[in-house]
C-alpha cells in the first residue's frame, strides 16, 4: 500500500466541485486506487453520483439520533459506491440553525479516531462553498488534506473565491504543511477563460491542472445520478476526467504554498485582459450613456 | 509585620506609592509597562479639591497572561444579578462547566424550601452536547422549560443564562422564551450574557439589568398603590445575610421595603419595585442601570447609601431619612441611638486590638471604597485599594473614602498585587478566594471580602459586630507567630 494521500476540493458555491470531484475520483479508481470521499457539506450531496442515490445516513444525523458520535460505529456511516469507492457524508443542520462548521470538525475527528482512513490510498474532502469559518477550514488544517484543488471558472466571482481559498491555504501552509495542488477550470464559456485561468494560476504561484471543457453529457449523467465515467465511459468527456485524474495522481508532492493577491491586483488582471474596465472608464461610459439619453 | 520575612523598606511614606509603582512597572516590557501605568496611581488631593483624586484607566480589556481575576458576562448575570432571585429557575444554557463551577451561588441567603419553591443553590443546565452545537439548542431549551415546569411547578418564572456557544451558533433564545412564556403563562427571560462579551463581569450586570427592563418590567411592572414610605434596596445580594441586616434598620426607621434586588428576592418583588418612592442603591456598579430606568419611566428617584461601619450607617440613615418626613427623621435618630451602645461595646472590645493596623483591599466594583470607612471605624488604616471591574464613575466616587497617599490599582495583575504586598507588608489583605491562599502563604493575614469568608453579615449594625470580630480573628490569630521561614532558621 502506498502512503495515504489526502486531497480536498474547494471552490465557489455552484462551480461544480462535487461533480468534478466525483467524476475525477471515479476515473482515479481505474488507476487501482482505494478511495474514500468525505463530504463536508450539510446538504450531503458530495457522494450522490458515486452511490447512485443520495446518502441518507450522515455522520451527524446518526450521531444526533444515537446521542453522540461516540455511540456510532464506522460501519454505520460508510457506504460503498461505484467500484468500491467508500463514501461518508458529515451532514449538518438545516440552513439557519446551529453550527455546520463544528459539524464538519466533529465528523472528520470521528473518522480519524475510528481508523476510517486505514487501508486507503486516497481521502478526498469535498467542502461547501467558500471557507466561511474555522470548521470548513478543517480539511486544510494540520494533518488533514495535503493538497487542495480549487475548482474555478472564468467568472469573476469564481476567481475571487479561488484567491480567497488560496489565502486560507496560505494561513495554514506553515503550521500544517497544506499545499495548493492547482486549479481546475470548469469551463463556463466566458471570455478568454483558459487564458484567465492560466494567468490566475501564475499569480497564485501554481498551475492550471486541467481545463475541463463544457459538455452536456455531464448533465445527462448527473440527471441519472451517475458520473460520466459510469454513464458514458467511452465519451470524450470521460477521457477528460481520466486525464484530470492522471494529472492529480502524478501531482503527488508537487503542491505549492500559494501567493494570493489583493483584490486590486485581481481587478488589474481582469482589466489587463480587457474584460473589465477601470473605474474611470466605467464612469465615463455611464456618463456618456446618460448624456445620450438626455 | 509578618514573621516570615523582614520588610525591605519603610511601611509607609509620602513618596512611597509613586516609587513603588515605578518599581513594579520596571519589570514589564515597555509596551506592557505603558499600558499598566495608566491603571496604577496614588490618591493625591489636587489644589482646590477637598478629597483625593483616584483617577485611573478602567473597564478596558485585560492584558493576556497577567493573571487577571476578572470574571465574564455570564458570571455577572447568572452569578450576581439574576442568580439570587429565589423563586425563578435559572438555566445555565450551554455546556455543563459554566453552571457547574458557579453552582450554589455566592452565599446569597434566602428563605424557603430549596427544590420546592426556591432554586438559588440548584445547578440547572441544558448540558450542551456536540449535537446541540451542530444542530442548535432551541428545541432542547423548549423541552427543558417543559421539564422544569413538571419538576418544579411552584417556580414563578425562568431565566435563560447564555453561555458562550449560544451566541456563536446564533440560537434564537428570544423566540423560544416568547413562545414558552405564552405556553406556560410565566415570565421567561432570555439573557444574552455570553461570556466573551465585554471585558469583565461588569457587562453581564448591565445585560442582566437590561433583561429585567425588557422582559420583566416592560409588561409586568406594578407601579400602582403603595405607601409614602416605600423604598427598594437595590444591589444588596444578601451575602451571609447582609440584606436582612440592612432591611431591619430601614424597617425600624418606619420605611417599608418593597423589594431587595436581588438577595432573597422574588419575581414579585422585582415587578412591584416601581411603586416605591425611592430606590436605595448599595452596589452602584451592578445595578445603577435599572435605577436610572425606573427614574426615567416611573419617576422613582435614587440615592446611594453605605451600611458598612457605624459612621457610614448613621450618615446613610440620616441621608435616607432626609428624603422623608419628620417622623422618619426622628425614628432614624432613635435607631442610631438604639444601636450606639452596641457599637460602643464592639469598638471597646476590638479597636484596641486593631488600631493602627494597615489594610490592603482588592475587591469587585463597590467594596474597595464602601468598606474602607468600616476599617476606619476600627482604627485601621487603608493603605491600598482597587477594583476588579469598576468604571470611571467608581473611581470618581472613591476619593472621599480614601486618604492622601493610598495606593490605587485597577484590574491589578497577580505580579503587581504580590509585589505591592511584599513591599507594603500590610497587617491584613481583603480580597477573594483566588488571592487568599497565596497571600496567607506570604505570611500575611487575609479575609475574603467577596464572600465574607463563609461569615457575615457585614452590613448594618449587626454586620459591623461580625465584621469587627472577623478582622480581629484574622489579624490577631496566634498562627502568625508560629510560622518560621526555613531560610531564616538556617541562617
Amino acid at each position: 500500500m502506498s502512503q495515504l494521500r489526502q486531497i480536498a476540493f474547494y471552490g465557489k458555491g455552484g462551480i461544480g466541485k462535487s461533480t468534478t470531484s466525483q467524476n475525477t475520483l471515479a476515473a482515479l479508481v481505474e488507476l487501482g486506487q482505494k478511495i474514500m470521499i468525505v463530504g463536508c457539506d450539510p446538504k450531503a450531496d458530495s457522494t450522490r453520483l458515486i452511490l447512485n442515490s443520495k446518502m441518507q445516513d450522515t455522520v451527524l444525523h446518526l450521531a444526533a439520533e444515537a446521542g453522540s458520535v461516540e455511540d456510532l460505529e464506522l460501519e454505520d456511516v460508510v457506504r460503498d459506491g461505484y467500484q468500491g469507492i467508500k463514501c461518508v457524508e458529515s451532514g449538518g443542520p438545516e440552513p439557519g440553525v446551529g453550527c455546520a462548521g463544528r459539524g464538519v470538525i466533529t465528523a472528520i475527528n470521528f473518522l480519524e479516531e475510528n481508523g476510517a482512513y486505514e487501508d486507503m490510498d486516497y481521502i478526498s474532502y469535498d467542502v461547501l462553498g467558500d471557507v466561511v469559518c474555522g470548521g470548513f477550514a478543517m480539511p486544510i488544517r494540520e494533518n488533514k488534506a495535503q493538497e487542495i484543488y480549487i475548482v474555478m471558472s472564468g467568472e469573476m466571482m469564481a476567481l475571487y473565491a479561488a484567491n480567497n481559498i488560496a489565502k486560507g491555504i496560505l494561513k495554514y501552509a506553515h503550521s500544517g504543511g497544506v499545499r495548493l495542488g492547482g486549479l481546475i477550470c470548469n469551463e463556463r464559456k466566458t471570455d478568454k477563460e483558459l487564458e484567465l485561468a492560466e494567468a490566475l494560476a501564475a499569480k497564485l504561484g501554481t498551475k492550471l491542472i486541467h481545463f475541463v471543457p463544457r459538455d452536456n453529457v455531464v448533465q445527462h449523467a448527473e440527471l441519472r445520478r451517475q458520473t460520466v465515467i459510469q454513464y458514458a465511459p467511452d465519451s470524450k468527456q470521460a477521457n477528460e476526467y481520466r486525464e484530470l485524474a492522471r494529472k492529480i495522481h502524478e501531482n503527488s508532492g508537487q503542491g505549492v504554498i500559494p501567493t494570493p493577491v489583493t483584490m486590486e491586483e485581481l481587478e488589474d488582471m481582469l482589466i489587463e485582459f480587457g474584460i473589465m474596465k477601470t473605474e474611470a472608464e466605467q464612469i465615463a461610459e455611464l456618463e456618456a450613456k446618460e448624456a445620450a439619453m438626455a | 509585620m509578618s514573621p516570615l520575612d523582614t520588610p525591605k523598606g519603610p511601611v509607609s511614606g509620602t513618596a512611597l506609592g509613586e516609587d513603588l509603582i515605578a518599581e513594579v512597572l520596571s519589570a514589564y516590557p515597555p509596551k506592557a509597562a505603558k499600558k499598566r501605568a495608566k491603571h496604577l496611581s496614588v490618591a493625591r488631593t489636587a489644589e482646590g479639591e477637598s478629597t483625593p483624586g483616584c483617577g485611573v484607566k478602567s473597564n478596558i480589556k485585560s492584558i493576556p497572561g497577567v493573571m487577571t481575576i476578572r470574571g465574564c458576562a455570564y458570571a455577572g448575570s447568572k452569578g450576581v444579578v439574576w442568580g439570587p432571585v429565589k423563586d425563578m429557575v435559572h438555566i445555565s444554557h450551554g455546556p455543563v462547566g459554566c453552571g457547574h463551577y458557579s453552582w450554589a451561588q455566592r452565599r446569597n441567603y434566602y428563605t424557603g424550601t430549596t427544590g420546592i419553591d426556591r432554586f438559588v443553590t440548584m445547578q440547572i443546565t441544558s448540558d450542551f452536547q456536540e449535537r446541540d452545537i451542530v444542530f442548535g439548542g432551541d428545541k432542547k431549551l423548549g423541552q427543558m422549560i417543559d421539564e422544569i415546569e413538571t419538576l418544579f411547578p411552584l417556580n414563578k418564572g425562568i431565566t435563560v443564562q447564555s453561555e458562550c456557544p449560544i451566541g456563536l451558533i446564533g440560537d434564537d433564545i428570544e423566540g423560544v422564551s416568547r413562545k414558552k412564556k405564552k405556553e406556560i403563562g410565566k415570565t421567561v427571560v432570555p439573557v444574552r450574557c455570553e461570556g466573551f462579551r465585554g471585558v469583565s463581569q461588569s457587562l453581564g450586570h448591565h445585560i442582566a439589568n437590561d433583561s429585567i427592563r425588557d422582559w420583566v418590567l416592560k409588561d409586568g411592572a406594578n407601579a400602582e398603590g403603595g405607601t409614602a414610605y416605600d423604598v427598594n434596596v437595590i444591589g444588596d445580594y444578601n451575602i451571609g445575610g447582609d440584606a436582612w441586616a440592612s432591611r431591619r434598620l430601614l424597617e425600624e426607621m418606619g420605611l417599608r421595603v418593597v423589594a431587595v434586588w436581588s438577595g432573597d428576592c422574588t419575581l414579585a418583588e422585582i415587578e412591584n419595585a416601581p411603586k416605591a418612592k425611592l430606590n436605595l442603591i448599595h452596589c452602584y456598579r451592578s445595578m445603577n442601570y435599572i435605577c436610572r430606568h425606573m427614574e426615567e419611566t416611573w419617576g422613582v428617584p435614587w440615592m446611594e447609601f453605605n451600611f458598612f461601619g457605624p459612621t457610614q450607617i448613621a450618615k446613610s440613615l440620616r441621608a435616607i431619612a432626609a428624603q422623608f418626613d419628620e417622623t422618619i427623621q426622628a425614628k432614624a435618630e432613635e435607631v442610631i441611638a438604639k444601636y450606639q451602645p452596641m457599637v460602643d461595646a464592639v469598638l471597646a472590645k476590638y479597636k484596641p486590638r486593631l488600631k493602627g493596623k494597615t489594610v490592603m483591599l482588592y475587591v469587585g466594583g463597590l467594596r474597595p471604597r464602601h468598606v474602607a470607612t468600616a476599617y476606619d471605624d476600627l482604627g485601621m488604616e487603608i493603605i491600598a485599594t482597587g477594583y476588579e471591574f469598576a468604571h470611571g464613575d467608581d473611581y470618581k466616587r472613591t476619593g472621599p473614602y480614601v486618604k492622601d497617599g493610598t495606593l490605587i490599582y485597577d484590574d491589578v495583575t497577580g505580579y503587581e498585587l504580590e509585589h505591592f504586598i511584599q513591599k507594603l507588608r500590610p497587617d491584613l489583605v481583603g480580597s477573594g478566594i483566588k488571592e487568599k491562599y497565596a497571600i496567607q502563604k506570604m505570611g500575611v493575614p487575609f479575609r475574603q471580602m467577596h464572600s465574607w469568608d463563609y461569615s457575615g453579615p457585614y452590613h448594618g449594625y449587626d454586620g459591623f459586630a461580625v465584621f469587627a470580630r472577623d478582622m480581629d480573628m484574622a489579624v490577631n490569630s496566634p498562627v502568625w507567630g508560629l510560622t518560621r521561614a526555613p531560610w531564616a532558621a538556617a541562617s
